[in-house]
């Protein structure tokens, strides 16, 4: 049986200390270590080493493997004073960690030599509740739910496809929705607009939306715009600074501006698009891939493009189509993962089938092109009604 | 032989077919054996006969457009996808 002080002992002489002036040595990214922070969650939002990541000691072995799946990584482990961090260090090499290091004296030694200290930015007690399941996935994490509280989207439309994507945004804690719509809430729009309800109906669709945006998570600022997007406003609205547009529109007028406004702007769009039982989703993402005028050069004739309220749709769909936004527009905010950039998913509700096509840049493209020949906004209701093949 | 995705918006002159069966060695070959068939496609796909613009045809993934147009070879066994714009989101 051995004591605290003597297992202690037998531990550091197993494992590798390195000083807390070896540790600033490895600070460096193109040393290519990284630093773990097995202390407790107050002590971690007092301040850390710079580009640490932080795991609990309790924690340590139930999460590493799903934080660092590389076991060559080098890793400098530390806690406040050492102990905790020699214990880590230990189990580390057991679970097959090959190069791992515990820092003696730890982060109060490394305060004392007056190393430099990042002062995280902490999530409130509720949000940490609130948005917990997010904490737990390693791509998200703490800093990604910061990331998306300071994201703000602009939804074009708060209708089918804005329904669900503003939703999962808000409940996400995206801290701030711009939703641009001129309509008022109908009964024909409740089959399938679940941000808004039945004692909505007549109220503008912004102001319903928000309503419910803003009960389901205050942590929530929506900026309402109650008009609908063209040449004159779209400036004005954009001037507020968006990082992702989730295209939600009902009209091919209000596509290719998005569009063209999006390319000019820098800023990606998550597009989606619905009707009867089919949905196409994608990304445009300016200087990166495709835009909407590389897919579609030209709308079609208005007879061979019917919009929902004259075709139809099915409730769900754009529940699906609209939800599959809210994923690429989290993924874009926290840069995680492949987005659908260059990719168009096709959804066949009643197949039950999802195709994918290649979508590729158009360098002569008159938008985003090499040399484009759109460089200002246009009157796009005439361009979508124009006769086809004259340009 | 391919098998040609056609969209909700062309159903209508193809008998509500969401997926018909056709045979060329191109993909104008396998458009045109659609056409003769269904003469009401014909006004909806083509231009002058050129792919209408606002037709987008995917072979094995990849827009025509981007390979030989009307001449892009199809094999046995293709899935041809026609894909017309669809502007609905609410």
């Amino acid at each position: 049986m051995a004591t605290y002080r003597e297992l202690l002992a037998q531990v550091k002489e197993e494992i590798e200390e390195i000083s807390t002036i070896e540790a600033q040595g490895r600070l460096d990214p193109s040393e290519g270590s990284l630093f773990v922070d097995v202390r407790e969650p107050d002590e971690w939002e007092e301040g850390h080493i710079p580009g640490a990541v932080h795991i609990t000691r309790g924690r340590l072995e139930s999460r590493i493997e799903g934080l660092i799946p590389d076991k060559n990584r080098p890793l400098v482990v530390y806690c406040s004073a050492g102990s905790r961090s020699a214990f880590a260090a230990k189990v580390l090499g057991e679970m097959g960690y090959e190069d791992v290091v515990s820092v003696a004296g730890g982060f109060a030694d490394w305060k004392r030599n007056g190393f430099e200290v990042t002062i995280p930015r902490v999530l409130s007690s509720e949000q940490r509740s609130r948005y917990s399941r997010h904490l737990l996935i390693p791509e998200v994490g703490e800093d990604g739910q910061q990331r998306l509280l300071d994201a703000r989207v602009l939804l074009v439309g708060a209708g089918g496809l804005g329904s669900p994507a503003s939703m999962y945004l808000a409940a996400a804690g995206v801290g701030t929705l711009g939703i641009v719509d001129a309509d008022v809430v109908d009964e024909s729009n409740l089959q399938r607009q679940i941000v808004h309800s039945t004692d909505r109906l007549g109220e503008p669709k912004v102001l319903s939306a928000k309503r419910t945006l803003q009960a389901l998570n205050p942590d929530v600022r929506v900026v309402p715009f109650q008009e609908r997007l063209t040449s004159d406003n779209v400036e004005r609205i954009l001037a507020d600074g968006w990082d992702v547009i989730v295209d939600g529109a009902d009209n091919f007028p209000t596509r290719y501006l998005v569009n063209d406004a999006s390319v000019w702007h820098r800023i990606p769009v998550v597009h989606g698009s619905i009707f009867r039982f089919e949905g196409q989703v994608t990304v445009f993402s300016p200087g990166e891939g495709p835009c909407y005028r590389c897919l579609f050069p030209q709308p079609p004739p208005p007879e061979l493009a019917p919009s929902c309220a004259e075709g139809g749709v099915l409730g769900v769909l754009p529940g699906i189509i609209g939800s599959i936004q809210a994923s690429e527009a989290l993924k874009l905010i926290l840069d995680r993962g492949d987005s659908l950039a260059g990719r168009l998913l096709l959804f066949d509700a009643l197949g039950t089938t999802l195709d994918e096509v290649t979508v590729r840049r158009n360098p002569d493209c008159p938008v985003c092109g090499d040399s484009p020949t759109i460089t200002d906004y246009a009157d796009y209701v005439e361009f979508c009604n124009a006769p086809l093949g004259l340009d | 032989m391919a098998a040609v995705r056609i969209p909700p918006t062309l159903r209508a002159e193809v008998g509500g077919s969401r997926e018909l069966e056709a045979h060329g060695e191109t993909v104008g070959d396998v458009i045109d054996d659609l056409v003769e068939r269904y003469p009401a496609l014909g006004g909806q796909l083509l231009q002058d006969g050129e792919l209408a613009p606002f037709v987008n045809v995917f072979v094995r993934g990849e827009d025509i457009r981007t390979s030989d147009g009307l001449d892009t070879p199809v094999r046995g066994g293709d899935q041809l996808i026609l894909l017309p714009a669809m502007a609905g989101g609410v």
